[in-house]
């Protein structure tokens, strides 16, 4: 069974923007997914929709074996739980240092101190930022912020994990590095869904690449190239 | 133990909340002082007012007059028949011997005079000191009491004693009335401004439940803050409620200008004041946190 199943999902915003037209797509266990397009294309919309801040307008979309689009609002937490996401923007607390960022995902559940301490201490050793688990957020340098976001998104072993634009705000060689790091958690296991700008990032790494264009899968490249010859001959 | 964890890490996490955004919770605290000492101010008051109100009705006495040539078992059978009637709070016997040693000892004009009166030729007449328990039917009572045989005048201050009624009822009234207002006031206030101190933190909201906080997760940490918020706002007016009032009581001796103007016992009525502002603050400050964390949960 795939992870993730949509059919003909449809999504109309309340202004009456259509973002999502019809639009059916399966994503299998431990695949590594980037989703790319212009600007105002659907993306953002389309990843919303799998973590449940936006709700499908029709259609049916399952995120391990939950009906998405029915969840209520007071039950989102059980969707939370099975996955992870990393924002453009971290979203790390800027009073808080770096092992309680990541603690704080765990403490939520209730989960006992010693199994915190551990977790919270083997994750932040596969990002890479061990040493720094007590530095706030703001004396950390953009990328290791990110791997920080990245370190609290997956330290409950989530099967999913959801990228918004995680190397928007970084430098080539940053993003190369958060890259290595995502790569590493799909290789344990963890299916990576991540929205994209970064053509070189694409390029380089040749995943299956999913190309929306105005709320519509235009193509599916296996391992995909992100160039413009392609989008033109695709169109 | 699950459940027990997330309440101690609430309570820790609201703490820690407290202090790391120390300066919108000066801001709410403040404001919690500053209204509730406004409360206390209002509430010790209103309890004053109205207790000077019962000592002055509680004075109030009707006189019934008795024949003067009353015997010994009728005064008694009078007495019984007072006794029969609903209203009747106390009673007291003044014969007309004592009030006329009293009046020879108010004045020496009437000790002058009254010497002279053997007991026969005493002309003044004895006397029941009737208190009625419902001020408010006095009226009603003195008219019951004229009605018993050999009663003769009854007086209890008629006209003025109504005017008297009729004007604690309003202030009490009035007295009340601010009290209430001005906790609903409070209420408004400070969950609007605790509101405010939640608002900032719309973004640890929103993290909390992007790692799967279920909404009560993410409520009760808020809920332990608006409590501590409110209990820390409460402190100030209820120490300084405490000793000025107990500085006031014991400078005045417990009454103003005169005897009939006594203020309320210390104990236990600060500890009801107390009590009550403690209580406003902690119920005002779960409540205004609890609305603004709502705000986000998109309930």
């Amino acid at each position: 069974m795939s992870l993730i199943k949509m059919s003909h999902v449809k999504k109309v915003y309340k202004t009456g923007v259509t973002a999502i037209y019809d639009l059916d797509l399966a994503i299998e266990k431990g695949e590594f997914v980037f989703i790319i397009g212009s600007t105002g294309c659907g993306k953002s919309t389309l990843i919303k929709m799998l973590y449940r801040e936006e709700k499908p307008t029709s259609g049916t979309i399952l995120v391990g074996g939950l009906n998405v689009g029915k969840i209520k609002n007071s039950k989102v937490y059980k969707l939370r739980r099975k996955l992870g996401v990393v924002f453009q923007d971290y979203k790390l607390l800027q009073k808080s240092t770096v092992y309680e960022n990541v603690a704080f995902a765990l403490e939520v559940l209730g989960t006992p101190k010693s199994e915190i301490y551990q977790k919270v201490v083997k994750v932040l050793d596969l990002v890479g930022l061990k040493h720094k688990a007590n530095n706030y957020p703001n004396q950390l340098s953009g990328g290791e912020q990110q791997r920080v976001a990245i370190a609290r998104a997956i330290v409950n072993g989530p099967k999913l994990l959801i990228c918004d634009e995680p190397t928007g705000n970084l430098d080539e060689i940053t993003s190369m590095e958060i890259m290595k790091v995502l790569e590493a958690i799909n290789q344990m296991g963890t299916t990576i869904i991540m929205v994209t700008h970064d053509t070189d990032i694409v390029n380089k790494l040749k995943k299956k690449t999913i190309l929306l264009d105005s709320g519509r899968i235009l193509k599916i490249f296996e391992k995909g190239t992100y160039n413009h010859e392609n989008i033109k001959n695709s169109k | 133990m699950k459940t027990l964890r997330i309440l101690s890490r609430s309570f820790r996490d609201a703490l820690k909340g407290v202090f790391r955004n120390f300066s919108l919770s000066l801001a709410s605290i403040s404001c919690i002082t500053i209204t509730l000492l406004v409360v206390s101010l209002s509430l010790i008051l209103s309890s004053n007012v109205n207790n000077i109100a019962s000592l002055i009705e509680e004075d109030v006495t009707i006189v019934a007059f008795l024949d003067v040539d009353i015997t010994e078992d009728e005064t008694n059978k009078v007495l019984e028949d007072i006794k029969k009637l609903d209203n009747i709070d106390d009673v007291e016997f003044q014969s007309k011997t004592e009030i006329a040693s009293e009046m020879k000892d108010s004045s020496e004009v009437y000790a002058n005079i009254m010497n002279g009166w053997t007991e026969e030729e005493n002309p003044l007449q004895s006397t029941y000191l009737v208190k009625v328990k419902n001020i408010e039917s006095i009226g009603k009572t003195a008219n019951e009491l004229k009605k018993i045989e050999h009663v003769g005048t009854v007086k209890y201050g008629e006209g003025m004693v109504e005017q008297l009624v009729s004007v604690f009822k309003i202030v009490r009234n009035i007295s009340l009335g601010t009290v209430v207002a001005l906790i609903i006031v409070t209420v408004f206030l400070i969950t609007n401004t605790i509101k405010i101190t939640i608002y900032s933190r719309k973004r640890e909201i929103e993290i909390m439940r992007l790692v799967g906080a279920s909404n009560l997760n993410i409520k009760i940490p808020f809920l332990f803050e608006g409590l501590y918020l409110g209990i820390m706002g409460a402190i100030i007016p209820i120490v300084a409620t405490f000793y000025a009032y107990s500085i006031l009581y014991e400078k005045f001796d417990g009454k103003m200008f005169s005897e009939f103007i006594r203020l309320v016992n210390p104990t236990p009525f600060l500890y009801s004041v107390s009590g009550v502002l403690l209580l406003i603050g902690m119920f005002v400050g779960m409540l205004g946190s609890l609305q603004a964390v709502r705000k986000y949960l998109k309930i």
